[in-house]
């Protein structure tokens, strides 16, 4: 056989089943008054799926996770070109932010739990939506401590303080409170770099055990987390979205050298 | 440089590897000579050198499975010490036939002259040519060495076949020499199982360079 002849065809390729774009990034630039932090970021977020943004320190990943439910709108002289479309609504055009604060939650790096009881801590957000319903609100506070897989370790002390929880507790107490506003995303930006190992494996699982029923999307610093959890991977590097695949494409065979030597460490 | 003791113990691994692949080739050299001058002592030799080959093995298992737990490698960094795993049992197989080589030498003895076995030889020479392109192709990085090694392998496929063939009639005709025959029949196998172990050497070359998996057997 000649070597023309050999069939050079990979026995085996990486797949991923093809899902519903849930999130449509487009041209997408960010600018903190002269200084641009994001560079024509264009990217399509799959519907239960969860997607995981590494990168270095400054790198945007931040930058970008907040424009999706526009929490850069908070600081000032923030100017944003490009489009992102959520459900097929471009979330820029629209002013109801409360709105997409509610169909897109957030879990930041240290768990941000009010000094209140548990249960108050869950039922704050549907609260502050108007719901008063004892019984309906003691239904949405067990159904999202269930949810964040922490039910059965506060069932009995619902009314003590959250802050008296343990950091991964509390965590996972401020997941149940993201996803008691029913939202379709959920927004993490590195919720576990404040936990133990253990801890962190629970969130872990839980997020895994999430995406089911939302769509998450993570900024993490820990390159095995992304790999252990992730669908797709985003490797951001100076503002830039360099490299966007399937996680096991990223972590076995990037395509892009700048993305070989970040997750091989090899970097700067 | 980033991760310069990892660098370092990667480069120690790949020597381990070339270490174990020159002793083996020696080993296929040595098993030959000491068949074709018929000479037991050197046969013996062969065998003992096996020991070394199956510790070299080990000493690269337990190195490549600390650097993965160690520094949770991943893309190239992985795909290299999964190379390195995947060629050391190789290896390993291919110093086993240099030992079945240098065996089949002390059966056949030293009591009647041997057949001509130019054909044998030169099919040890294709399979050293073979284990040279491999691991070029494994640690230059050289996709192109690894498909030739495909082409060869099919070579040594056919060139076996023949030798067979040709050796079942001599036999027929010379029934009196079957004990050297049979044995010699024997090397000619070993001799193909060779060459399949060096293809499988150079498929994990090209996982490295492709990260895919190939078949070129």
């Amino acid at each position: 056989m000649s070597i023309a002849m050999l069939d050079w065809k990979p026995v085996f390729a990486d797949k991923v089943p093809e899902k519903k774009t849930k999130i449509s990034v487009k041209n997408l630039n960010l600018f903190y008054g002269e200084k641009q932090a994001l560079y024509e970021v264009s990217i399509d977020i799959k519907e239960n799926e969860i997607t995981a943004l590494i990168g270095p320190s400054g790198c945007g990943k931040s930058t970008f996770l907040r424009t999706l439910n526009r929490m850069n709108d908070l600081i000032d002289n923030v100017k944003i070109s490009g489009s992102i479309v959520i459900d097929g609504e471009d979330i820029y055009k629209s002013n109801d932010v409360i709105k997409l604060r509610t169909k897109v939650g957030m879990v930041f790096q240290k768990p941000n739990l009010f000094p209140m009881s548990i249960y108050d801590n869950v039922a704050y957000g549907p609260r502050m939506h108007g719901l008063r319903n004892k019984k309906k609100l003691d239904e949405i506070v067990e159904e999202s401590l269930r949810g964040a897989a922490i039910w059965d370790e506060v069932k009995d002390r619902l009314k003590s303080s959250a802050l008296g929880l343990s950091g991964g507790q509390q965590q996972r107490v401020c997941i149940a409170r993201a996803i008691a506003m029913k939202p379709d995303v959920i927004l993490m930006d590195e919720p576990t770099s404040a936990l133990d190992p253990i801890s962190t494996l629970k969130i872990e699982e839980l997020l895994v055990q999430m995406k089911k029923d939302y769509t998450i999307v993570i900024v993490t610093h820990n390159m095995q987390q992304a790999a252990r959890v992730s669908d797709r991977t985003a490797f951001f590097l100076n503002g830039e979205l360099v490299e966007f695949d399937v996680t096991s494409k990223i972590f076995s065979t990037p395509s892009d050298k700048r993305t070989e030597d970040y997750i091989t460490g090899r970097f700067g | 440089m980033v991760r310069e003791s990892f660098e370092q113990s990667l480069k120690e691994l790949q020597d381990k590897i070339k270490e174990m692949g020159e002793l083996t080739v020696s080993m296929l050299d040595k098993s030959f000579l000491a068949l074709k001058g018929q000479d037991m002592e050197a046969a013996l030799r062969v065998i003992e050198d096996d020991r070394e080959v199956n510790e070299l093995e080990e000493e690269i298992n337990h190195m490549a499975v600390w650097l993965i737990v160690k520094e949770q490698p991943v893309a190239r960094d992985l795909r290299m010490i999964i190379g390195v795993l995947k060629i050391s049992s190789e290896i390993e197989r291919l110093a086993d036939f240099a030992v079945n080589i240098a065996k089949a030498t002390i059966v056949i003895g030293n009591e009647e002259p041997l057949m001509d076995i130019s054909e044998l030889e030169a099919m040890k020479g294709i399979c050293m040519t073979m284990l040279e392109k491999s691991f070029e192709s494994f640690f230059e990085g050289d996709l192109a060495l690894a498909k030739e090694v495909g082409s060869m392998d099919d070579e040594m496929d056919e060139r076996s076949d023949n030798f067979y063939k040709t050796t079942i009639k001599y036999l027929s005709e010379h029934p009196q020499q079957s004990n050297q025959i049979v044995q010699l029949l024997f090397v000619n196998r070993y001799l193909e199982r060779v060459a399949d172990h060096i293809t499988n050497i150079a498929e994990s070359a090209a996982y490295l360079i492709k990260g895919r998996i190939y078949d070129l057997n």
